[in-house]
């Protein structure tokens, strides 16, 4: 069983990402689970075809405490046989987000929800690794291997780098291991280049660069994955490449985060901050 | 510099010689030898900073100081623990602050009120869980006057609005609903959480109590907090003088007393560590002077008694000299009685706030000396009053580590050691007599005319009892 985590700046489309990529990699033949680690709980709405009804967290107050629940109220199944799970959280500006994801992998390892013949657990987690509890899916015997969804935006990069953090904290004690950076598309400047020199900077790799297609948008608004709702379009293609590439990977390193001062020469060396200067 | 006081120097020294080099450094300014003269530039110590990791203070935390030493003595009203059931459970009552009245009824000192935090408190925000319990306080005990909400450390995490609750609560029931933010991750000690507690005192309650009439007699007693019966003994003595105690703040308290010592002329404070604050802003806002006074022992009882009435006209200097003369010779007789037993005897001191240098004078009576006091919390306004009134080469401490307290017993071997729960046993085990001088060891109360006779009788208790001998000693 591979355990892999999921992170990205919010609004980067980790979501759909992981969805499109689990959906591929079930059609490919392996056995998959999509854990969201997120209080909105839309983390597996494309595999269900519904927001997940039933979170670890809500059914847990709901009922008392997690020793209340069973996994299989709480373990649903989609697309493809793949299983779904959401830890479920409070509503922003309210309680511990972060100690209802520790909670709820807790709860969903102790109660082998991971069952022996699971091939992959994706872990969808919330923005950045702003507290403990959302670096929870990359600590010890947890997820041995990242992906960070990121574009060619400035923001998305300076997460990405940020994040790369996190895991350098926790490559050491835990041995959590970065395997590439997913470039979502946002259509800016020479954004391949960009990504793949961020990925080099960061000693990884670009493990895929995700064309924008309003194919992704047309199916989610249908509730489904550009996979399920039309599996002979091209974008479909770009994700079954992307999950045969992390099926294939091997290539997980220690990232080597960089300095605000790199990433901000990074973008001049592409010319983006000049471009925008000459344009004011 | 004396010889005494390099002496002292040595050993301290000689004790600090087992730290690593940086504790070693960081610890020997928090340890001194005293010169009462304050020539001395290196007999002064380094107060209220943070604790060395590893080295084992004895220090508590700010909801210790907010709510087991401020808030928790106030009877009539409900003193909620809000978070997980510990902290509210380790320190249920710890203190034995005394207060009239039927407990679950009209008063509520003795009960342990917690919000009982679950997995899904900290998740979803524990502000829900408390308006519930805020309702069922108001159902189940219709007469407090109030509620006090003690934040444990989860709720500063998590982020609770427990201000919004207690506005919203507060204008329902119609009574003081007091939102204390005393997280204890606050702060170096237990310090802190007093001055938190006083503040939310100044917020919610001040000036808001109902007096029908004052006198120019009103006082108010501050920072008394009726352990073992404290706050009784000095009170009775203030009213033989002729003096009103309209307010007796904590111990033995009502929500409306905390509301109306701002109608005192003069305030009375006795822990000076844990009131100030209140003290200099009722100064400021409400003009009343403040004095401090020690109810210790004969010597500084005859001295404050004096001093207190100096701030009244001749009816009340006349009443306490005749309330001294007559409590003289009840006085006389018990140190007839106890001083043979109890001379030259060496004590050692380590307390909280205000006894490390408040008792001193009632040792002194006694014939007992003390060799070396220190505070958990003090502040360098505490120790700049101790000084004074300790022996040249005596040892001050702050902060003090188990290991820096067990080597001067060792070396210093005092009669006996006055200090808390933490170290009580520790000494049994080495076969030191000990008083544990937090809680008056059950006894109490030591305050006053009422108190010296108690603590007189508990001292000899305490360092002639047979049983130290029967310890096999390792010193």
């Amino acid at each position: 069983m591979r355990q892999i985590a999921v992170y990205g700046k919010g609004g980067i489309g980790k979501s759909t990402t992981t969805q499109n990529t689990v959906a591929g990699l079930s059609q490919a033949g392996y056995k998959c689970m999509i854990v969201g680690c997120d209080p909105k709980a839309d983390a597996t709405r494309l595999i269900l075809h519904a927001k997940a009804q039933t979170t670890v967290m809500d059914l847990a107050r709901e009922r008392g405490s997690v020793e209340d629940l069973e996994v299989g109220v709480v373990l649903l199944t989609g697309f493809n046989g793949i299983r779904c799970a959401e830890s479920g959280g409070p509503e922003p500006g309210v309680g511990c987000a972060g100690r209802g994801v520790i909670t709820a992998i807790n709860f969903l390892e102790e109660n082998g929800a991971y069952d022996a013949d699971t091939d992959f657990v994706f872990y969808d987690v919330l923005g950045d690794v702003v507290c403990g509890g959302f670096a929870m899916p990359m600590r010890e015997g947890k997820a041995k291997e990242i992906y960070i969804v990121t574009s060619g935006e400035m923001m998305a990069m300076y997460a990405a780098n940020n994040i790369s953090r996190g895991i350098l904290k926790y490559a050491h004690s835990g041995g959590v291991r970065l395997g590439g950076l997913i470039c979502n598309s946002r259509k800016t400047d020479k954004e391949y280049e960009l990504i793949s020199e961020l990925a080099k900077k960061l000693g990884t790799q670009l493990i895929h660069f995700v064309p924008r297609d309003n194919q992704v948008q047309r199916a989610e608004l249908r509730r489904m994955t550009v996979i399920e709702y039309s599996p002979e379009h091209p974008q479909a293609d770009e994700y079954r490449m992307l999950a045969k590439k992390i099926a294939d990977n091997r290539d997980l390193v220690i990232p080597t985060p960089i300095s605000m001062d790199e990433l901000e020469e990074l973008l001049m060396d592409f010319g983006i901050m000049e471009n925008e200067e000459a344009a004011a | 510099m004396s010889t005494i006081i390099k002496d002292t120097q040595k050993m301290i020294e000689e004790v600090l010689d087992a730290y690593p080099e940086k504790a070693k450094k960081e610890r020997a300014k928090h340890l001194a030898a005293n010169d009462p003269t304050g020539q001395c530039s290196t007999c002064k110590v380094k107060a209220n900073t943070k604790s060395r990791p590893g080295v084992m203070t004895v220090r508590g935390c700010a909801y210790a100081g907010a709510k087991g030493v401020v808030w928790g003595p106030v009877k009539d009203q409900i003193t909620v623990s809000h978070g997980p059931v510990g902290c509210g459970q380790y320190s249920w009552w710890a203190r034995r602050n005394y207060y009239n009245g039927i407990t679950g009824v009209d008063t509520f000192g003795t009960m342990h009120i917690t919000t009982d935090f679950q997995e899904k408190d900290i998740v979803y925000g524990g502000d829900k869980g408390l308006d519930a319990a805020l309702h069922e306080l108001k159902e189940l005990f219709p007469l407090a006057k109030g509620i006090g909400i003690l934040s444990e450390c989860p709720v500063g995490l998590i982020g609770d609005d427990i201000e919004a609750v207690s506005k919203r609560v507060a204008k329902e029931f119609r009574i003081p609903i007091v939102p204390v933010r005393c997280e204890g991750f606050r702060g170096v000690s237990q310090s802190l959480g007093h001055h938190i507690a006083n503040d939310t005192i100044r917020d919610y309650v001040l000036g808001k109590g109902t007096l029908e009439e004052t006198t120019p007699y009103d006082v108010a007693l501050i920072g008394d907090y009726n352990i073992g019966g404290d706050a009784w003994a000095s009170r009775k003595m203030l009213e033989e003088m002729g003096l009103r105690v309209i307010a007796q703040w904590t111990g033995d308290a009502s929500v409306n007393e905390l509301g109306i010592a701002t109608r005192a002329k003069l305030n009375l404070i006795h822990c000076y560590r844990s009131m100030n604050y209140i003290c200099r802003h009722m100064e400021e806002e409400y003009g009343i002077p403040w004095t401090e006074f020690n109810f210790f022992g004969p010597t500084k009882i005859y001295e404050s008694i004096r001093k207190i009435a100096s701030h009244f006209d001749d009816t009340i200097k006349e009443k306490a000299e005749k309330m001294i003369e007559k409590y003289k010779p009840v006085m006389d007789a018990v140190v007839e009685h106890y001083k043979p037993r109890l001379q030259g005897k060496k004590v050692m001191l380590y307390v909280g706030g205000l006894r490390p240098r408040h008792t001193v004078g009632a040792y002194e009576d006694l014939g007992m000396e003390i060799i070396a006091s220190g505070y958990e919390f003090g502040h360098n306004d505490d120790y700049n009053r101790t000084y004074p009134v300790m022996k040249e080469g005596a040892v001050i401490m702050d902060d003090a580590t188990l290991y820096e307290l067990e080597e001067f017993t060792r070396r210093m071997k005092p009669d006996m050691v006055g200090s808390g729960i933490k170290e009580k046993y520790s000494y049994h085990k080495m076969g030191v007599p000990f008083r544990q001088m937090h809680s008056w060891d059950y006894s109490g109360p030591y305050h006053g005319f009422d108190g010296f006779p108690v603590f007189a009788r508990d001292m000899d208790m305490t360092v002639n009892s047979p049983t130290w001998n029967l310890i096999r000693r390792k010193r």
